[in-house]
C-alpha cells in the first residue's frame, strides 16, 4: 500500500512539472512571443493608454448614438461571465424580449432581429448579426446627426463571415464599430 | 438542414474520424513497446519501484484506486490552501469544503461539473497546478484501463498501471495537447500570467476582465474528454473560444481521443474489423443523435412566438454569434456522446427536445464516450449483447472465444443499471425535497430536467449542466461529488474484473458456429441492446422533463 502511494506521488510531482509547468510555459511562451496582443485578451487602450475594453469581450452600450449588444445576463461583467440558463418556452424570456422590442422600437412589419432579444451564453458576445446592427443604424445616424448611409457603409465595412463559407450569416463586433463610429 | 451547417458536421465528424485512425495506430503503438523503449526507461525511473509488466486484474485495480486516491488528496490540499500559495493575482479565498470536495472528486473522475465560476473561485496555481493536472492524468488514467482491459481480453497479463498511466500522459495527451494549444494560442485563445484588466468603457462605466493562462487549459479540457472550462461559462466565452475556427478545432479535439481509443482497443485485440464494427455503431448513433438535435434546435426561440422578433434563424437563446448557428445542438451532441462535458452553448436554453439528446447521450454514455472508459462501456454493452445473441440463438456465448457466463453477465448488468440507479434515484430524491426545488431556475417540467440533468451529468461523468441549477449548496456538492466517484470506478473495475474471470477459462477456438463480432448481425444486435438496456430505462424520466416541456410549448 504505501510503496503504491509513494509511486503514486513521484508520478504525481514528474507530471506537475511536465505537463503543467513545461507545457504551460511552452504555450504561454508562444503565444507571448507571437500573438502577445490576443494573448493578454485584446486588451484595447485609447490614445492616453487608457484602457477601455476587450475586443473579444462585450462591453454594455445603452446611449443612442451607440450600436447597442445582445443583452446579457451578467450585465456585461466580464469577471463573471454567465447566460440567462432560461429555458426558451420561459415567460422570463418572453418578457424580456417584450422588453426590448419596446427598446429597439420594433414593430411587426420591422420585427426586432432575434440575436438583439436573446442573451449569448457568456453574456459577453462581442458581435451581433449584420442584420442586427443595420437595424440600429437609423437611430445611431440620427443621435450623431449623420446620414444614415454613412453608418450602414460603415456597419457594412466591418461585416465579416466568422466561417467563410461554412457560416451564413455576416456579423459585426460592437465595440469596434462604435469606436469606428466615435472616429468618423 | 442548411448546406453549410450539413458541412460543418462533415468537417467536424468526418475530420475527426479520419485523424483518429492514425492516432489510433500510434496509441497502439505506445502501449505495445512494452519495456523496451527509450521512454519506458525513464518511466520506471520516475516511478521507482512499480513492479513487473504481468500484473493481473486486481493489482491493476489496486494501482489505479492508490494513484487517483493520491490525485484527490493533493488537489484537495491544493485548493484548500490557495489564499497562501502563489500565481494568485486576483487574491481568490478560501473555498468552500464541501466545494472543494466536489470539485476534487470531479476533477478526479475525468467528469469536471463546475459547482463553481473558475474566474471567481480559483487562482491561476490552481486552476493550472490543481485542476488542469488532474485532467491530464485522470484522463491518462481512463485510457490505461482500456488498454488493461484490451490486453487481458487478448489473453495477455494486464500490465503495470504506473507504467501506462505515464505512456498515456507523456506520449498519448502531452504532445497532442501541445499541438492543438500552440494552434489555439495562435489564433486567438489568451495565454497570460497577468490579472484581470480593468478597464473604463467607452459610456464611462467601469469593466473587470478576467483573463489567464486560457489556451492550455481549454485544449486538455477538451482532449481529455474533461470538460471544465477557465471561465464559468465555458467554451461559449469569448476569451475561451475567441472564434469559429478556434470552435472547430475544439470540437474536433473533443472527440478525437475517444475516436482513436477504438481503433486502438481493436488493434490491442488483434481484431481491427471488430473494431471498426463497433466504431460503426458509435458512429451511427452519433450522426442519429446530432441530425435531430440540429433539426430541433432549428426551430425558433417558443417564448418569442407572437412577438416582432424574426422567428428565421433557430434558438438564439444561450448562442454565441460568432461561432455559427450549428455549434449549440453539434456541440451538445458531441460533449455528451463523449463524456466531456464542455458547452458551446448553454444548454439550459436550449429547445426542449434538443435538450434531450444530451441527455440521451449521457445516458447510454458509450458513443465514442469517455477518453477510454467510454470503449470500457461500450464492451459492458458488447458482453450482454453476446449473451443475449448466444441465448438465441441456442449456442454458448463467446466473445473473443472466450466462454460468457451468468457470473460475467451480472457484472456487466449491475455496472450498467448501476447507472440508471444513481441517476433515477438521485433526481428523485432532490425532485421532492428542497434541496433540489430550491434550487431550480425554471419552472415546471423544465426544473425537473434541471434536476435530471444534474444527475445524468455526475454519474456520466460528464460534468455540462443545466447551469441554471443553483448547484453550489452542500447537500448537492456532497451528493453529486459522491455519485461521480461511485460513477467513475464501478465502470473500471467491474470491467476489468469480468475480463479477469473471463481470461481464467481455457480460450475456444472460433468456429463457423461461433456469432462473428465483425459483422452486421453483431452489429444490430450491439445497437439493440444499447437501446433497451441504456435507453429504455431513462423514458419514463425524459416523459416526464423535456418531452412534457415540448408538448407544453407547442400548444
Amino acid at each position: 500500500m504505501l510503496n503504491s502511494v509513494i509511486t503514486g506521488l513521484r508520478i504525481s510531482i514528474a507530471s506537475m512539472v511536465i505537463c503543467v509547468g513545461g507545457y504551460a510555459s511552452i504555450v504561454w511562451a508562444v503565444g507571448q512571443t507571437l500573438t502577445p496582443f490576443t494573448a493578454n485578451g485584446a486588451i484595447l487602450t485609447n490614445e492616453s493608454g487608457q484602457i477601455i475594453g476587450s475586443r473579444q469581450v462585450a462591453q454594455a452600450f445603452t446611449r443612442p448614438e451607440y450600436l447597442w449588444p445582445r443583452p446579457s445576463a451578467v450585465d456585461y461583467d466580464g469577471a463573471g461571465a454567465g447566460g440567462s440558463n432560461w429555458s426558451p418556452t420561459s415567460d422570463m424570456v418572453r418578457e424580456r424580449g417584450t422588453a426590448l422590442v419596446a427598446a429597439h422600437g420594433a414593430t411587426p412589419d420591422n420585427p426586432l432581429p432575434a440575436d438583439l432579444a436573446t442573451a449569448s451564453g457568456a453574456g459577453l458576445d462581442p458581435h451581433v448579426s449584420e442584420a442586427a446592427a443595420l437595424y440600429q443604424a437609423a437611430r445611431v445616424a440620427e443621435a450623431r446627426g449623420v446620414p444614415i448611409a454613412q453608418v450602414e457603409a460603415l456597419i457594412r465595412g466591418h461585416a465579416t463571415s466568422p466561417g467563410a463559407f461554412l457560416t451564413g450569416d455576416r456579423i459585426v463586433n460592437v465595440l469596434e464599430v462604435n469606436l469606428a463610429l466615435d472616429r468618423m | 438542414m442548411a448546406l453549410n451547417a450539413i458541412l460543418v458536421v462533415i468537417l467536424i465528424v468526418g475530420g475527426s474520424a479520419l485523424m483518429s485512425w492514425p492516432l489510433g495506430r500510434y496509441m497502439a503503438q505506445v502501449f505495445e513497446s512494452a519495456g523496451t523503449g527509450r521512454f519506458d526507461r525513464a518511466f520506471h525511473a520516475i516511478a521507482g519501484r512499480p513492479g513487473d509488466e504481468a500484473h493481473d486484474w486486481k493489482r491493476y485495480v489496486f494501482a489505479m484506486l492508490a494513484f487517483n486516491m493520491v490525485m484527490f488528496t493533493l488537489v484537495f490540499v491544493l485548493q484548500a490552501t490557495q489564499q497562501f500559495l502563489p500565481l494568485n493575482p486576483d487574491g481568490m479565498g478560501a473555498v468552500d469544503p464541501t466545494l472543494i470536495y466536489n470539485t476534487s472528486a470531479s476533477f478526479t473522475t475525468n467528469t469536471n461539473l463546475q459547482h463553481y465560476s473558475g474566474e471567481a473561485t480559483y487562482s491561476y496555481l490552481t486552476q493550472l497546478g490543481g485542476l488542469m493536472w488532474l485532467q491530464f492524468v485522470s484522463a491518462a488514467t481512463g485510457i490505461a484501463a482500456l488498454v488493461a482491459l484490451a490486453r487481458g481480453l487478448a489473453g495477455r497479463a494486464m500490465g503495470n498501471f504506473f507504467i501506462d498511466v505515464q505512456r498515456a500522459a507523456f506520449l498519448v495527451l502531452l504532445p497532442v495537447a501541445l499541438i492543438v494549444a500552440i494552434m489555439l494560442v495562435l489564433l486567438g485563445v489568451p495565454m497570460t500570467f497577468e490579472g484581470a484588466a480593468s478597464a473604463m468603457t467607452l459610456e464611462g462605466l467601469q469593466q473587470t476582465i478576467a483573463r489567464g493562462p486560457v489556451a492550455a487549459f481549454v485544449t486538455i479540457k477538451q482532449l481529455g474528454t474533461n470538460g471544465g472550462g477557465f471561465f464559468g461559462p465555458n467554451s461559449t466565452h469569448p476569451l475561451e473560444n475567441p472564434s469559429f475556427w478556434t470552435n472547430c478545432i475544439q470540437m474536433m479535439s473533443l472527440i478525437l481521443i475517444p475516436m482513436g481509443c477504438v481503433w486502438m482497443f481493436g488493434r490491442l485485440i488483434g481484431r481491427i474489423r471488430h473494431g471498426a464494427v463497433i466504431f460503426a455503431v458509435m458512429l451511427a448513433f452519433l450522426l442519429v443523435k446530432i441530425s435531430a438535435s440540429v433539426w430541433f434546435e432549428s426551430a425558433p426561440t417558443a417564448a418569442f412566438a407572437d412577438l416582432p422578433i424574426t422567428q428565421d434563424v433557430g434558438n438564439l437563446e444561450g448562442k454565441e454569434m460568432r461561432l455559427g448557428a450549428t455549434t449549440g445542438p453539434l456541440w451538445a451532441v458531441l460533449t455528451s456522446s463523449t463524456s466531456n462535458g464542455s458547452v458551446g452553448a448553454m444548454h439550459d436554453s436550449l429547445n426542449p427536445l434538443t435538450g434531450l439528446m444530451p441527455m440521451i447521450g449521457m445516458w447510454l454514455n458509450a458513443t465514442f464516450g469517455g477518453v477510454g472508459v467510454g470503449m470500457i462501456n461500450m464492451f459492458l454493452y458488447v458482453v450482454v449483447g453476446v449473451f443475449i445473441a448466444g441465448m438465441m440463438i441456442g449456442r454458448t456465448p463467446e466473445y473473443l472465444g472466450w466462454r460468457v457466463e451468468a457470473y460475467e453477465v451480472k457484472l456487466a448488468l449491475f455496472s450498467l443499471l448501476a447507472h440508471g440507479m444513481f441517476i433515477l434515484v438521485g433526481t428523485a430524491i432532490f425532485a421532492v425535497t428542497p434541496w433540489g426545488l430550491e434550487a431550480l431556475n425554471n419552472t415546471g417540467p423544465h426544473g425537473f430536467s434541471e434536476i435530471l440533468y444534474e444527475f445524468t451529468s455526475a454519474s456520466a461523468n460528464n460534468g455540462s449542466g443545466f447551469e441554471g441549477l443553483g448547484d453550489g449548496t452542500a447537500p448537492w456538492n456532497f451528493f453529486t461529488g459522491t455519485v461521480m466517484l461511485l460513477g467513475r470506478f464501478i465502470p473500471i473495475i467491474l470491467p476489468l474484473a469480468i475480463v479477469g474471470s473471463l481470461s481464467s477459462k481455457r480460450r475456444a477456438t472460433e468456429s463457423t458456429g461461433t456469432l462473428s463480432v465483425e459483422g452486421g448481425v453483431f452489429a444490430t444486435m450491439l445497437a439493440v441492446t444499447i437501446i433497451v438496456v441504456g435507453a429504455l430505462t431513462f423514458f419514463p424520466a425524459a416523459t416526464l422533463g423535456p418531452v412534457a416541456e415540448h408538448v407544453i410549448a407547442s400548444n
